[in-house]
């Protein structure tokens, strides 16, 4: 994998990882008292560990000159097992954490074990975990064969995989000891805020230098998605994150609003993290590999371009729906949920533009179960975000909020959507990627397909059961004007659901483990150089039209 | 410029341009689609016209329904007290012997301490009110203070060993830690109380002199306890030859509780629960020990 850098850039990063390792020394000189003296260690180690990497490839030969002609796709393979680790990892927590909330025993006695530390990890260890390093590994994929260009920098990209994971590595040791912002999904504290920051822009500017060189006269509808996703996330993540440290040698810092305009800006924040990071970015991937391996156009261009700015334009409004009936003025809670109905109509066009597009390789759908998992991804894409507007109307949030109606709904979104949509596209990458000529095994990814399925619908459907009695038994009034049942006795009642959420999260989970094994069965097998492959270019660059 | 191909399957033309093998149709947006998209934008309209919805300046557009939620929410609650007061009054004014009489009341009170014992006590006292180790059981009839309304109603109030000005307190003392017993004696006063008790010495008869531990008692523990061990509901020190203990009656429990003291805290509920919640709680116990008679003869 070195073989490829020049030596100027293994000097690069010698320099880079010097750089992390001073800051991450200061930082650990700076909070020698507290806990963050030990968090920063994390730094030392991975300045150090680039250090290490680039000194002992100083001297190997440089790369041949060629490389220019052709696409830069290292990155995208370490992402893909970095995305597939990072899930086993996530959905590991998310089904113990799901065990844990049916039989309340089973977890150690330790604070790093307790339910409010592996919560957290879950989400971290899923969205940004698998989900991001997803996004990563196939925006560079996407945006260098769609513009005919070649990643511009073979460092940058590096930085970008590497630093992010080690943003993600923060967050979640820094649960397990404890330290936490408390803002969902924003937890990581303000260094690893800041560190995320330098690496979010390197991405954007990557990403913007990439585009710039494309030999493509127009850029295509995936890349106008990756680019909302980087850049409204970067956006997203800066504000929310504003905060005050105790000081520079605390791991401790207090948000710069407070009361309800932190609720508001918390969940301005929460919602766009689920519409840019959960819905664009994935979108940007099924716009390329669904077409790709349907090997059918795209629907209507111009449902592309209603949609995509549809659903960048109404998200954006759309946060205060997490906030209805609470000290949020009304008028605001109002505007929210109008902005929610109206969203419905740009999702569902996205979905349908997707599922027309497989008119005319229907027949494909059939027999292979990667373009299914694609199509089952759309799909669910659609029941979620008809959900979500639904969910948005306020009387209806008032019985499904608080409840675990909630929590199947993201994971409509989470299990059917966002993470079908990266199986599917990890398999039709993945052998394009390594030059084979198909996955390891046809037959585990039919099996990855029934348990993902099979795993999806039982949690689904369990939580919707589980979140509407909790709902109606939260609002049934006796005769006499008082509630009829306490909240324990709606405790009790879920515990036939969170034990059908524990075995769908298995199935699901199962399914990841088969992932990733077949994954590395495929990169271990004879490359071939198989020109009918789906990708015709495979990794050179054509000369220009 | 691009030249668009035509499609064999769809029959649409293509919009020419093409990405690695991707191509796009030029399809017209079905006119489903625009008709939601207007649909949805007029559903909203609507709903900025009737409800508040849009800032201007420090205030907003207060809608033409002119709806107050704050308003209509204290009107609710009014509705409900107003439905309530009179089942209030009624049960204010009652005794326990009086409630039994009147089946209704009785079951009005019974399904609204469900609530309030569920929501407040079972996390300590358990769901059926059976206590824990540590949390006594209320169904049973050992009552460390008395079984009158007029006492529940006050320990209900102000707590048991609680931060209310005026809380019961009731302390077991530390007579093992606070060196006021030898071990010996300990053990001793012990077989004394199990030998009083009907409760079997698990396994270890040699554990005490029993004979030595009664003068043991009497010196040290008949004053709250009582001569004969049946407790004292003035100072809320338990009875120890029923049988029923809260800390446990195996030796090493008993030894514990002597050796270490015991204060369990039960908390006051005056800043928490209303008058009226509380008769009702009260009036619940009363009745969970009645209940639980009613069963077992
Ligand atoms: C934090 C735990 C806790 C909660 C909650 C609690 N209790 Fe108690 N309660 C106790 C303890 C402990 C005692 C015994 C105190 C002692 O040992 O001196 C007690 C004693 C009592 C007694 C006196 C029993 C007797 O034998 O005289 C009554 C009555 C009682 N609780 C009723 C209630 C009611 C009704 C509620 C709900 C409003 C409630 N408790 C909530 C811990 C609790
Ligand atoms: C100052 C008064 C006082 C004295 C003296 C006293 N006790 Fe107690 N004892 C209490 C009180 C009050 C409790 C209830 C404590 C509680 O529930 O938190 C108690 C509880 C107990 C219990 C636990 C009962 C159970 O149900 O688990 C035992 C056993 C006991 N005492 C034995 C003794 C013995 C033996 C002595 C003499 C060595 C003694 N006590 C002296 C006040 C006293
Ligand atoms: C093996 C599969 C999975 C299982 C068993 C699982 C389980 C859980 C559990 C038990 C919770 C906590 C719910 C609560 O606090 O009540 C949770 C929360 C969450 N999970 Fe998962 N999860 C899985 C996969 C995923 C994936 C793949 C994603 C996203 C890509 C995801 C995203 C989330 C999010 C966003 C939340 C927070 C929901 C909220 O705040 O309402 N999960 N999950």
């Amino acid at each position: 994998m070195m073989a490829q850098l020049t030596s100027s850039e293994r000097q690069n990063i010698i320099a880079i990882g010097l750089a992390i390792l001073i800051g991450g020394f200061t930082l650990a000189i700076l909070g020698r008292n507290d806990i963050l003296g030990i968090h920063a260690l994390l730094f030392v180690a991975a300045g150090g560990l680039a250090i290490i990497v680039g000194a002992r490839n100083l001297y190997k030969p440089e790369p041949s000159e060629d490389r220019s002609q052709s696409y830069y796709d290292d990155p995208s393979k370490v992402g893909i097992f970095l995305a597939l680790i990072w899930g086993i990892f996530g959905m590991f927590i998310g089904d113990w954490i799901a065990w844990l909330m049916a039989f309340p025993d089973m977890t150690f006695s330790e604070g790093w074990s307790s339910f409010g530390r592996l919560r957290p990890s879950h989400t971290t260890g899923v969205i940004f975990g698998f989900g991001g390093n997803a996004l990563i590994a196939t925006s560079f994929h996407v945006v260098q064969r769609t513009s005919r260009a070649r990643l511009p920098s073979q460092v940058l990209p590096w930085f970008v995989l590497w630093g992010y994971n080690l943003f993600c590595l923060l967050g979640v040791t820094g649960y397990f000891m404890g330290i936490t912002q408390s803002r969902e999904y924003a937890e990581p504290e303000w260094y690893a805020d800041i560190w995320l920051v330098i690496v979010w822009v390197s991405y954007f500017g990557l990403y913007i230098w990439t585009l710039a060189r494309r030999k493509e006269p127009h850029i295509y509808v995936s890349n106008w998605y990756y680019m909302a996703f980087i850049l409204v996330v970067a956006v997203l993540h800066i504000v929310n994150n504003l905060a005050v440290p105790l000081s520079w040698g605390s791991a401790k810092s207090y948000s710069l609003f407070s009361g309800v305009q932190d609720a508001m800006t918390q969940w301005w924040y929460g919602h766009n993290a689920v519409a840019f990071f959960l819905t664009a970015g994935f979108l940007g991937m099924m716009y390329y590999y669904l077409p790709k391996r349907a090997q059918r156009p795209i629907y209507s261009y111009r449902m592309s371009i209603i949609s995509f700015w549809g659903i960048t334009f109404f998200y954006m409004w759309a946060g205060s729906h997490h906030l209805h009936y609470t000290a949020l003025p009304h008028w605001v809670q109002n505007l929210g949920m109008s902005f929610s109905v109206m969203l419905l109509v740009p999702s569902w066009a996205s979905a349908g533009n997707a599922l027309m597009t497989l008119n005319g390789a229907w027949h494909r759908v059939r027999d292979d179960a990667v373009l299914r998992f694609m199509m089952v991804a759309a799909i669910f894409y659609g029941l979620s975000t008809f959900e979500g507007s639904f969910m948005a109307i306020r009387p209806v949030n008032s019985l499904s909020h608080y409840t675990d109606w909630t929590v199947g709904h993201v994971h409509s979104g989470a299990l059917g959507w966002v993470a079908m949509i990266v199986f599917g596209s990890f398999y039709a990458l993945v052998p394009w990627l390594w030059k084979r000529k198909s996955m390891y095994s046809a037959r585990l990814i039919e099996v990855h397909f029934w348990l993902a399925l099979a795993g999806t619908v039982v949690y689904v459907f369990a939580l919707w059961n589980a979140g509407i009695i909790q709902g109606l038994m939260w609002r049934t009034y006796n005769d006499g004007g008082t509630l009829a049942y306490s909240f324990m006795e709606s405790v009790d009642a879920m515990r036939p659901y969170y034990v059908a959420r524990g075995i769908g999260g298995l199935l699901f989970l199962t399914g990841t483990i088969l992932c990733l094994y077949n994954v590395w069965m495929t990169t271990r097998m004879a490359t071939e150089t198989d020109t009918e492959s789906v990708d015709q270019s495979v990794a050179t660059l054509q000369p220009a039209e | 410029m691009s030249v668009g191909e035509r499609d064999n399957h769809s029959g649409h033309m293509t919009t020419g341009h093409e990405w690695n093998g991707i191509k796009e149709l030029n399809t017209r947006v079905p006119r489903i689609v625009w008709a939601c998209l207007i649909g949805s934008v007029i559903i909203s309209v609507i709903m900025w016209v009737i409800w508040p919805t849009w800032p201007i300046w420090n205030t907003f557009t207060p809608g033409i329904l002119k709806t107050d939620e704050r308003a209509q929410l204290v009107q609710e609650i009014q509705q409900v007290a107003g439905k309530r007061s009179d089942i209030d009054q009624q049960i204010q004014a009652i005794t326990y012997d009086g409630l039994i009489e009147k089946p209704e009341l009785l079951s009005q009170v019974r399904s609204d301490a469900h609530l309030l014992f569920q929501d407040n006590c079972a996390a300590c006292h358990g769901v059926q009110g059976k206590g824990e180790i540590g949390f006594p059981n209320l169904t049973d009839s050992a009552w460390l203070w008395e079984r009158d309304e007029d006492v529940i109603m006050e320990t209900l109030k102000v707590g048991i060993n609680d931060q209310h000005p005026d809380t019961r307190t009731a302390e077991m003392l530390a007579f093992g830690r606070e060196g006021m017993l030898e071990r010996q004696a300990i053990k001793d006063v012990i077989a004394y109380v199990l030998k009083s008790g009907e409760t079997p010495i698990d396994g270890k008869m040699d554990y005490g002199n029993a004979e030595n531990g009664s003068l043991v008692f009497e010196e040290n523990c008949a004053s709250c306890h009582g001569e004969d061990a049946k407790g004292d509901t003035d100072i809320g020190a338990p009875n120890l030859i029923d049988n029923v203990w809260i800390y446990g009656g195996d030796t090493s429990s008993l030894f514990q509780t002597i050796w270490n003291g015991r204060k369990g805290h039960m908390p006051s509920w005056e800043g928490r629960l209303s008058e009226t919640e509380r008769k009702i709680l009260t009036l619940y116990v009363m009745d969970l020990e009645s209940a639980n008679k009613g069963k077992s003869k």
